[in-house]
Formats: C-alpha cells, structure tokens, sequence
C-alpha cells in the first residue's frame, strides 16, 4: 500500500466552492466560507465573464491545497473543465458535483456517479448471469 | 505459458523442503487475501446503493435550499448577497475527518461540526430575518448531506484502489506464484527420482560386473587346471615312441632334461 496517498487526520479542515453566486451566496450564509490572512478566499464565484483559465488555477489550488478537504463544484462548471475533474483520480480532497439553480442536474455526466453507475450495472449483470 | 516457468534452484532434499513450505504459504496468503477482497467487496456493494440513493436525495435537497434563498432574497432585498459577501471572515462550518478501518484499509470519514458564531446573525436584521435564517438551516442541511455523501464517495475511490490492489495480488498468487512453485517442486522430485535411479543403474552395473569377474576367474582356474593337465598328458611320452631313445639315455626335449636310469650316462641327446 505504499503508492497510496496518505490520509491527513487534520483535526478542521475547510469545504471549498467553484459554483455560481446564489449557491456560493447560500452557502457562505451558511458559514462555510474561509478568508485567510492574505485575502484568499476558499470559494470562486463562476459567472458569465469567469475564463476557463480562471477556473481551472482555481480547481488546482483548492485540490492541491492541504487544509481543504471537500470541493463543491457545480455541474456546469465541472462540464467546463470536465478533463480536469476527471484526470482528479484522489480521494482527498473528495471532488462534490453539485446541481446549480439554472442547470438541472444530469447524474449520467458526474464523473463518479457514472462510474458507480456502470459498476452497478455490471454487478446486476452479473448477478443476473448467476 | 506458465508450465515452462520454474525457479532456478538446485534439486535438492533441502531445496525441496523449502518449497514445500513456500508454496503452503502462498496457498494460505492466497486464502486469506481472497477473504480480504471479499469482505471489501461487501463493503464497497453496500457504499454503491448509499451513493446513488444519497446523490439522488442531493437534488432535492439543493432545490429546497435554492428555493429558500429566492425567497430570502425575495422578502431581504437583492443586495442581501453582498452583505453575505462581505461578511466572510472565518468558516463556522468545518469538516473533521477520521479513519475507519475496514478489513485493513483505512477510509477516512468526515463529519462536519460547527465551530464558533456565524457573522451572519444580524444578516436580514431589517427585514426578512426569518427567511434568511430558514434559508441557512436550508444550506446547513444541504451541507450535512454533502458531506455525507463527500464521505462517501471518498470511500468508494479508496475501496475501489484497495480491491484492485487486492485482487491483483489473489491473481498474482493464484496464476503465477503458486504455479512456479509447483512447476519448481515438480522438477525437483523429477531430478531427485532421476538420481535415485542413476544410483540404482549403477549399483546393478557394479553387481554385474562383479558376478562376471567371478564367473571369469572361476573359467580361468578350471581352464587352467585343464591345461595343467593336459601339459601333464602330453608330457608323458611313452618310451617306444621316442626315436632316440633306443641310444641315448638323456634326452632333453622343449628344454627338460630327462633322465633315463636304465640309459648310460653319458649318452646324450637333444630332441628337437
């Protein structure tokens, strides 16, 4: 189990967001978000001039960062740098694909459901073959 | 494939020994680590149902949430957003994880736990107070949910990695080590039974071998107490027969000397 990656026992650690405002909005009104000592934010509010560039710096510093644990990212944005998320093959932080208001949610593009997906359906094939 | 393939040992009694001992530990790694897998792969079926039951109930909790934000939105005013935006200093809501151990894999677990006072309490203090209070229970329960399910998922890759691993190292086992193993133990007891026979060839050869050496010698001495025989046979020469006889009375033939008492002594003669 040596190429295994370490799982960090961190007493606290953070969720991060790349989602649209009014998710982002309801969630730090929840109390999740997180600025630090040099005014960087734990969340990135995706809107219709955000480049991809933009958000791909943002997906790498949250999942590279040590104190983050949970990455929310909303569909549409996932879809955006869909390579990205899917090359992210880590389980931590754990990668959270969420439904945003304007975009209903398509469970056949998460990158993990799609996997859980077919690994279900290859298990009731399966079993079926019994 | 895997019949030609054998380690490069000595046959010996000892080499034999300890492959042997080899391949029952291979056999019982090979049991315990199909258990190992097993019981993963309970583990991992069980998180599969949780995962697509708890994503399926995350849709219905997000509307609900989004819901309750346009409605503090509606009753706060639009600009409720950027006093939300401003008011971000330290998160409330964290995320702990700890490890759960199953059948020797660590999977970490996160819970979220509240951690000091939200900025947000006077948020909607003018109007709409209630909404935007509803709206953050709404948020805080997506959350729970989320984590939940962050948890989860963390789960899932990790057991997937773990029963890969595993079942690459019960493939591994099964397919390769213990067939070499086999083929190794096999070829030993092959040379072993080889040698043994060679031995036994040998000790035979030299049995025979023995035996006509014996035969040989027993010819040997009756032949030769034939011959002495017959040496004495033929050197017993009548006296009529011999032509000088009647004038000599020592005779020498093949190199004897042969006394005649009843001859004068001085007469002698030599037969060729």
């Amino acid at each position: 189990m040596a190429n295994r990656p370490q799982i960090r026992t961190a007493a606290s650690a953070l969720i991060a967001m790349i989602a649209d405002e009014d998710t982002v909005v309801g969630f730090l009104l929840a109390g999740v978000g997180n600025v630090d000592l040099r005014r960087k934010t734990n969340y990135l509010i995706v809107d219709s001039k955000t480049t991809i560039k933009q958000i791909e710096d943002a997906f790498k510093e949250f999942t590279s960062r040590e104190d983050i644990a949970i990455v929310l990212i909303s569909q549409y944005v996932a879809n955006r740098i869909r390579f990205l998320v899917d090359s992210y093959n880590k389980p931590i932080p754990a990668i959270l694909e969420i439904p945003s208001k304007d975009h209903p949610y398509d469970p056949a593009q998460d990158s993990v459901l799609s996997r859980v997906k077919n690994l279900v359906s290859v298990e009731s094939v399966a079993s079926d073959r019994r | 494939m895997a019949q030609n393939q054998r380690l490069t040992v000595v046959p010996t009694v000892t080499m034999l020994g300890v492959m042997k001992s080899r391949l029952v530990g291979a056999t019982r790694g090979h049991a315990l680590l199909k258990k190992k897998s097993d019981a993963l792969t309970v583990q991992f079926r069980q998180i599969l149902k949780n995962i697509v039951t708890t994503k399926e109930s995350m849709g219905e909790v997000m509307k609900d949430s989004s819901f309750a934000l346009i409605e503090a939105k509606y009753v706060a005013g639009e600009n409720i957003k950027h006093i939300v935006l401003e008011n971000v200093q330290n998160a409330s809501i964290k995320v702990r994880s700890r490890q759960e151990n199953i059948a020797g894999v660590k999977i970490p677990k996160f819970e979220y736990f509240t951690d000091g006072e939200t900025k947000n309490d006077l948020t909607g203090l003018a109007r709409g107070g209630q909404q935007v209070q509803q709206c953050r229970a709404a948020y805080v329960k997506a959350i729970e949910l989320l984590v939940e399910l962050a948890s989860l998922q963390t789960s899932f890759l990790t057991l997937d990695e773990a029963i890969k691993t595993t079942n690459r190292r019960v493939n591994a086992l099964e397919n390769v080590v213990k067939p070499r193993l086999e083929n190794t133990i096999t070829y030993i007891k092959g040379e072993l039974d080889e040698l043994e026979r060679e031995d036994f060839f040998r000790l035979k050869k030299i049995q025979g071998y023995k035996k006509r050496e014996i035969e040989r010698q027993l010819a040997a001495s009756k032949q030769f107490v034939e011959e002495q025989f017959a040496e004495k046979a033929s050197n017993f020469v009548p006296v009529w027969q011999i032509p000088s006889m009647q004038s000599h009375s020592k005779i020498k033939w093949k190199g004897f000397t042969v006394n005649y008492p009843w001859k004068d002594r001085d007469t002698e003669d030599v037969v060729k």
